[in-house]
């Protein structure tokens, strides 16, 4: 596959000179909203294959033909979701920027989840009792110890299993979170929550076991 | 030993303590956040937490990381 920046279709859409008013057009009727559609999905395809093309190095053994099916998988799915959110657009920023979160969004998760679909993903979080040495130099050793000790037993006895689980699982094992979230039947948001509440507990047990500078 | 000198598996288990937005809210918020910064405007200022929610967040990081990127090619296209 091209490089998407090298693409002169895809070029000549951005730079397109009248992106500013052509996305009016997408909530218009007949071929007016066809070609406005045609168009969207073109910058769609465009950041999709922008953004495949930026992490096909997660990807082993994929096919230029797999690469470009993902990217066109990833523009579908975003212009769904363009056109269901139109109104959420309020003009703070350039329509062509708006859209292309959507297609980065859609794009990477797949990268993601392509990349992770043979991987196996472990549930029962045992690894943290291996932390290592986590410091800068040997001069600190005792005080490292005792740190990783606070946060060995903090892991173990202040989460609860779902918060270590996905702490474990992302932080340590380096499970992207959509990936998670698809194994749990979850979603990005809500396993950040559980991710955020997690350090925060995981804070304040350090914090209390003495070493609140650890935590700043 | 502060957090800022701790391991960088430490640093992503325990997380900063400063306000920040969730993965939705960061998505809504992106497309505004990146054109400040690329007009060197105080993006940090005017949309508060997301810089915090990008450190802790790797798959958001990616994707601001991106759309910078992306626009940064449009901008000498």
């Amino acid at each position: 596959m091209a490089p998407p920046d090298t693409n002169p279709d895809v070029s000549a859409i951005a730079a397109a000179p009248a992106l500013t008013e052509w996305h009016l057009d997408l909530q218009a009727e007949g071929a007016r909203r066809d070609e406005a559609v045609a168009h969207l999905h073109g910058l769609l395809l465009r950041a999709a294959r922008f953004e495949v093309f930026r992490r096909r190095n997660s990807l082993l053994q994929i096919s230029a033909a797999e690469l470009d099916d993902l990217a066109q998988q990833a523009a579908d799915d975003a212009a769904v979701s363009v056109l269901r959110r139109l109104d959420d657009f309020r003009g703070e920023s350039n329509f062509r920027t708006w859209a292309y979160k959507f297609a980065l969004l859609e794009a990477s998760v797949k990268v993601r989840r392509r990349a992770w679909r043979d991987r196996e993903v472990t549930l029962e979080p045992e690894h943290w009792e291996s932390l290592a040495h986590a410091g800068p130099g040997p001069d600190d050793d005792a005080e490292n110890a005792a740190l990783l000790e606070a946060v060995r037993e903090g892991i173990r006895s202040a989460l609860t299993p779902r918060q270590r689980q996905v702490l474990v699982a992302t932080v340590l094992e380096g499970v992207p979170i959509d990936v998670l979230a698809e194994r749990l039947g979850s979603n990005r948001n809500a396993l950040y929550k559980v991710l955020h509440d997690a350090r925060r507990r995981l804070r304040e047990h350090v914090a209390a076991a003495g070493f609140p500078e650890a935590t700043r | 030993m502060t957090g800022r000198d701790l391991d960088p598996t430490l640093m992503r288990l325990l997380g900063g303590d400063e306000p920040e937005l969730d993965c939705d809210e960061c998505f809504a918020q992106l497309d505004r956040y990146v054109e400040l910064e690329l007009r060197g405007a105080p993006a940090d200022a005017l949309v508060p937490g997301l810089r915090a929610h990008l450190v802790g967040c790797p798959a958001c990081a990616e994707e601001h990381e991106s759309l910078r990127a992306l626009l940064e090619l449009d901008s000498v296209s």
